[in-house]
């Protein structure tokens, strides 16, 4: 691991100061960074600690009905708090579904957003990746491309965004508030993560020394509590990154879909919202036809690679799955495996 | 770049100095404090070997820096028994076999003092498993050690759970 210089700040103001500087980077449980660090893929001159500053590790229910979740609440802390968990149960299900109880204890919920991809040639340097080395080519692209990205890539990438928790946010329109130079700004989820384009190294909205202090949920993310859900398949049953997930939730009125949310996970550099889906299921009768052509509806734009085009086919699968037991209804206790194929409080029949 | 540390490892506070920022807690604990019982598997946060309790939590001391630790309460695996009595997690991972090398064993039993203490495990060896899906067992033991985490739930009991950690 290359050395550093160590900067603990008291206030944010002065991180976003410590952090502007050429070569720095923030540190808060730095369960994505230090083995990024450990590996030379990510090699900062100057840590930045922020985990110690006050005001951020807090859960706030808003006026409005929403609620705002400070950058530094654990993952394990927000799944675990009833409230949150009750009024937001997908987002709960994505959290418990990812990585293990020791990295959920320590990793935060800014931190969860700003995690990098787990594209296997971005971890090793000894292969070429535009991501880790701008203009060096991606060896993914004629490689093993099996985990990696059906929509959104392009020629100087082809990674997926690896987070659980980023896809039921995006399906629930969250906003994330961040602090830099300029002073505060919001950006909705849907937009902070880039698509590769031609700068695969650019992941996301933040500028030079901007940091995430918050994100927040809407109170129309609250009417979907009832009928939302999370699912994951992965190559085992836990602590796994997910080869393909979804996030669905639904509004039911009168045995009708009033309001649908679907978004994907592993098939793009962003958690992928599917919007025409949504507007296709609003009206009709929840049913296994309309979630099929929902479904088809949200892969008509995938592109494969060879080794991944059983993603397509399989997303659209995981899509169905995830509406149905959306439409089944949110279980009364979180799953003994979150967002597992395998759950047996599921009620849908494996290999249905 | 001299650095300094202040932690209450196992109820005893210890100020370390130390030359690195680089240092890891699980680096902490074994080089400079020679409790060697926290065991370096992969030093990537992928096999539990370094499972150690901070401020009431599981993490991995691999992937956590001792200098951001500043300030932090931590239980080793040298810090569950009293004296000659084993922690009730230690006595049913011997009643149960869970273990065969015992190379994964500290930071199997610090997890499962850390999933005890968490409360979601209850008496369903699914949730159990899941619980410690982040604690890798090469010698293939886990059928031994999901029966151990079972049964030390049952003789901490409810009322105590909260305590363990």
């Amino acid at each position: 691991m290359k050395t550093f210089d160590y900067v603990r700040p008291t206030t944010i103001r002065e991180a976003v100061a410590a952090a502007s500087e050429p070569g720095a980077a923030y540190l808060a449980a730095g369960t994505n960074l230090l083995d990024l660090m450990k590996g030379g893929i990510t090699r900062p001159s100057r840590l930045v600690d922020i985990s110690h500053l006050p005001d951020l590790d807090r859960i706030e229910d808003l006026p409005d009905g929403g609620v705002r979740i400070g950058a530094l609440v654990r993952n394990a802390d927000l799944a675990r708090n009833r409230s949150f968990a009750r009024r937001f149960p997908a987002v709960a299900e994505a959290l418990l579904s990812g990585a293990s109880a020791q990295l959920r204890n320590a990793a935060t919920v800014g931190g969860n957003i700003l995690q990098r991809t787990r594209c296997a040639y971005f971890y090793d340097t000894a292969t070429s990746c535009n991501k880790r080395d701008p203009g060096s080519g991606c060896d993914a692209r004629g490689g093993d491309n099996r985990l990696h990205a059906v929509m959104g890539w392009s020629e100087s990438c082809i990674a997926t965004h690896p987070s659980d928790f980023c896809v039921p946010l995006v399906a629930l329109d969250a906003v994330i508030e961040v602090e830099g130079r300029m002073g505060r700004r919001e950006i909705p989820i849907e937009t902070f993560h880039r698509l590769p384009g031609d700068a695969p190294d650019r992941e996301n909205l933040l500028e030079t020394g901007e940091m995430i202090v918050a994100v927040r949920l809407p109170t129309q993310a609250a009417q979907f509590a009832t009928h939302a859900r999370y699912l994951k398949v992965r190559e085992r049953t836990s602590y796994a990154f997910a080869v393909v997930s979804a996030a669905a939730a639904l509004r039911i009125e009168n045995a009708t879909i009033a309001d649908a949310r679907l978004a994907l996970g592993g098939v793009a550099m962003k958690p992928w919202r599917a919007r025409e889906a949504e507007r296709l299921l609003a009206g009709k009768r929840a049913d296994p036809s309309i979630f099929r052509r929902a479904a088809e509806q949200a892969l008509v734009d995938a592109r494969p690679s060879g080794g991944n085009d059983f993603k397509v086919e399989l997303a659209r699968r995981i899509a169905v799955r995830a509406l149905t037991l959306a439409a089944d209804g949110t279980p009364e206790q979180s799953p003994a495996l979150p967002a597992s194929l395998f759950a047996a409080n599921n009620r849908v029949v494996i290999h249905a | 770049m001299p650095v300094s540390t202040t932690l209450k490892v196992n109820g005893v506070t210890r100020t370390i100095h130390f030359d690195d920022p680089r240092v890891t807690l699980l680096d902490l604990l074994r080089e400079h404090l020679e409790l060697t019982g926290t065991k370096k598997g992969c030093d990537r946060g992928q096999c539990g070997a370094c499972t150690v309790i901070v401020d009431g939590r599981r993490i991995n001391s691999c992937l956590a820096l001792a200098i951001s630790h500043d300030g932090a309460d931590v239980l080793t695996i040298e810090g569950v028994a009293h004296g000659n009595r084993l922690h009730p997690v230690q006595e049913a991972f011997l009643a149960h076999d869970g273990l065969q090398c015992g190379f994964c064993t500290p930071g199997q039993i610090m997890s499962a003092i850390g999933l005890l203490a968490e409360g979601d495990a209850g008496h369903d060896p699914e949730r159990v498993r899941e619980g410690m899906s982040g604690n890798l067992c090469r010698c293939g033991a886990y059928q031994g050690i999901t029966q151990a985490v079972l049964e030390a739930q049952k003789a901490l009991g409810a009322a105590s759970r909260k305590e363990v950690a």
